[in-house]
């Protein structure tokens, strides 16, 4: 009271200094944490992209033999009838057996020769001269020249990931192995090619042949039935209980559901989903059309709580201004209030959907997590997901297994970096600028 | 300085169809009994929940003409003007009780359809707020829910008639594609009335139409009023004396949800009867 005698007084007194400066500090502290916690968010997140990318970037090619191969008719087509479901029996693996041994003649030892065959992938070699038999029976009797894959080993060994100065009895292949590979990749007849087999093929016993092509199909089909079951449900939901719905316990106890149900783990959609699906409705397991429901019951609250929100954010004048003009309720709610609504709608959608796509636990209720070895062409044949197909994967202790692994990470993560774009374009697109 | 096309205007009129039965039932009442008044308003209460906002209003508002509403902040000036277009329906705590007859019918009774009553009663609010429409869209919404056009040409002369009276016509003629919100704000609240008289309303309330907008912009609205009232019912609700004085015919003081005194506007500023007005007007004039 004393010195506020003039107003100068009090804004210049050293007190006054001292509270200037004491909140200056507290300003660039709270700047500092601000700018410590993007810092740290951000380290992790490289930290994590960084990892994982460098697992997986490796996956993305791979290491094939060009080798010329007989295709004797005394061990393809001993009868000489050119049956293509015969020839699909007769023994390619000799075939390819063969073949090697031929590269190396100075082989003769018969382990030698074993570990010599381990050099290509012995499945995908024989499936892929079976396959072109089978097409083309009068290739019975030429020399083919294939591009068949290294086994998975060797790819390891080329790719660096197989420590060479380490004891032989402790290396996945032996120094005879490598001595053959070296010289194979020498004269160029090992080369490594950018690995389409990871995004055509299904899953397989053998990492060098599996891929991520049922499990994308799988997940594409779960979503585009959660997609059209969740959104409409969704919207309506929202609508009808923002707008329309009338003011009591009923509609409170509802609301209150929905906003619980949003944070319910997404294994007790499973858990949901295996009761009511499988059991009560006996609908087929492993089935994208299931994951599809068990995955839009999750997202519903999510559209629901987001259409809420953006039907909230519209300008209740704008609603006057119809209402003033003799449009019912109704009216105003669909000509106005819906449509500029709509960009909150579709993120929210979008959004929702996307998490959809990475949930793991819901699917493997309802058993989307079989080795499923044939792409799906229907909503009810049993199909794996990409997410599934990433915890199935984790699990092998292989190099080439967590190679895939994080392959298959980074397909996914990059999907849902699209979906998430895609959403801000549309949002900024469809927000009307005026 | 604005061109207010009057020529035309009884003949595009006529091709409007009325809105509902009543107003043809008014349209003959009002050759019989000329001076019978467009509003009766008898012991109008508002309650906002337990809390009554406006304590029994008894008020009759002429045919034609302008009608100000002045009074201090939260007298329930808007909660008044609201009355006369059933808008405090829209508030979910609000509750009217009493009778409003227009043109002698109760609007509150059980079997009005408060849609069909505010096609009649248009209203302009204190901010502008056209839709994020194009500037034809927004004139031709109300024209379209109510199906006043059948062919394109119906609504196009629609738009342009009530953009004509609206003294808008000759800013936006040539961008009727554009978006209403980019217009200025005066510009934007002449698009409002535009927009509230192509539904061929009876009675055009306002909340305070200028108190966002300029001098310039003001004195063509109010140009605009003075215009209208020939053959609308305006209620203007307002914090200016000056412009209350300027376009009404009528004036209504409220004080904390009482209509203390209503009068012909020269008599109120003139002449006020009661203390309160007095103070009032003598307070913000001053
Ligand atoms: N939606 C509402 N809910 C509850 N009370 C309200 C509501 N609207 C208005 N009121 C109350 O009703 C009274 C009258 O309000 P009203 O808006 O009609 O005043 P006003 O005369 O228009 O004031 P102003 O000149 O500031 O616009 C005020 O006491 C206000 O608090
Ligand atoms: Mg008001």
């Amino acid at each position: 009271m004393s010195q506020s005698t003039s107003a100068a007084s009090v804004h210049n007194s050293d007190q006054a200094l001292k509270r200037l400066k004491a909140r200056k500090s507290a300003e660039s502290r709270f700047r500092f944490f601000g700018i410590g916690a993007i810092f740290a968010a951000v380290l992790m997140l490289g930290w994590l992209l960084n990892s994982i990318v460098g697992t997986g970037y490796t996956a993305f090619y791979q290491h094939y033999m060009t080798i010329d191969v007989e295709l004797t008719e005394s061990i393809v087509d001993p009868d000489g009838v050119r049956d293509p479901d015969e020839l699909r029996k007769a023994n390619f693996r000799k075939i390819m057996q063969e073949a090697i041994y031929a590269r190396f003649p100075e082989v003769t030892d018969r382990k030698e020769k074993i570990a010599l065959f381990k050099v290509i992938s012995a499945s995908g070699a024989t499936d892929q001269a079976r396959q072109m038999v089978y097409q083309n029976p009068s290739l019975v009797g030429e020399t083919l020249t294939l591009s068949v894959p290294t086994s998975d080993d060797v790819d390891q060994l080329l790719k660096g990931y197989i420590d060479r100065n380490a004891p032989e009895a402790r290396r996945k292949v032996t120094d005879q192995q490598i001595a053959w590979v070296d010289a194979l990749k020498a004269t160029g007849e090992i080369k490594s090619k950018f690995n389409w087999t990871f995004f055509t093929a299904t899953d397989s016993r053998d990492p060098e042949l599996a891929g991520i092509a049922g499990a994308v199909v799988g997940s594409l089909m779960a979503l585009f039935v959660a997609f059209v079951v969740s959104v409409p449900v969704g919207v309506g939901a929202a609508v009808y209980l923002e707008e329309f719905a009338p003011q009591n316990r009923f509609t409170d106890f509802v609301e209150i559901n929905i906003n619980n149900l949003a944070a319910v783990p997404s294994i007790v959609f499973g858990l949901l989903g295996l009761a009511v699906f499988l059991n009560f409705f006996g609908m087929p397991r492993s089935a994208p059309l299931v994951g599809g429901l068990v995955l839009a019951l999750m997202t519903l609250p999510t559209i629901i709580i987001a259409t809420r929100s953006a039907l909230r954010a519209v300008s209740p004048s704008i609603v006057d201004g119809a209402l003033s003009l003799g449009a019912s309720h109704t009216q105003a709610v669909f000509h106005h209030k819906v449509p500029l609504a709509a960009p909150g709608i579709l993120t929210g959608s979008i959004i929702g959907i996307a998490q959809a796509l990475g949930e793991t636990a819901p699917l493997l209720m309802i058993g989307m997590v079989a080795f499923v070895t044939e792409i799906p062409s229907t909503l009810t044949e049993p199909a794996s997901a990409l997410p599934v197909q990433i915890f199935l994967w984790s699990d092998s202790a292989e190099r080439a297994w967590a190679e895939r692994t994080s392959a298959a990470i980074i397909v996914l993560l990059t999907v849902l970096i699209t979906m998430n774009a895609v959403a801000i374009f549309l949002r900024n697109k469809l927000e009307r600028r005026w | 300085m604005m061109s207010l096309n009057t020529q035309s205007d009884e003949e595009p009129m006529a091709r409007f169809k009325p809105v509902g039965e009543v107003i043809n039932m008014s349209e003959k009442r009002e050759e019989t009994i000329a001076v019978q008044p467009k509003f009766q308003c008898r012991d109008v209460r508002v309650f906002y929940g337990d809390n009554e906002a406006l304590h029994g209003i008894d008020i009759e508002v002429a045919k034609t003409g302008v009608t100000a509403l002045i009074g201090p902040s939260g007298c329930g000036k808007s909660t008044f003007l609201r009355v006369f277009n059933r808008m405090n329906d829209t508030i979910p705590t609000a509750r009217v009780t009493g009778e409003v007859l227009m043109d002698g019918e109760n609007i509150y009774a059980k079997h009005v359809d408060p849609v069909l009553l505010r096609a009649r009663v248009g209203m302009v609010f204190q901010k502008p707020n056209p839709f994020p429409k194009s500037i034809y869209d927004n004139v031709a919404y109300g024209p379209r829910i109510h199906g006043l056009a059948t062919t394109n040409d119906e609504l196009d002369a629609i738009v342009e008639k009530s953009l004509k009276r609206a003294g808008l016509w000759n800013e936006v003629k040539d961008r009727l594609k554009d978006p209403g919100t980019g217009l200025s704000g005066g510009q934007q609240q002449r698009l409002v009335i535009a927009r509230a008289i192509a539904v061929n309303p009876e009675v055009i309330l306002m909340d305070e139409p200028a108190s966002a907008l300029d001098p310039i912009a003001t004195a063509k609205l109010e140009e605009l009023i003075d215009e209208l009232k020939e053959k609308y019912c305006i209620v203007i609700v307002t914090h200016s004396m000056a412009q209350a004085a300027r376009v009404s015919q009528k004036t209504a003081f409220f004080h904390l949800g009482y209509l203390v005194e209503y009068d012909e506007t020269q008599a109120i500023f003139t002449n006020p009867k009661d203390q309160r007005t007095q103070d009032y007007i003598t307070g913000r004039t001053g």
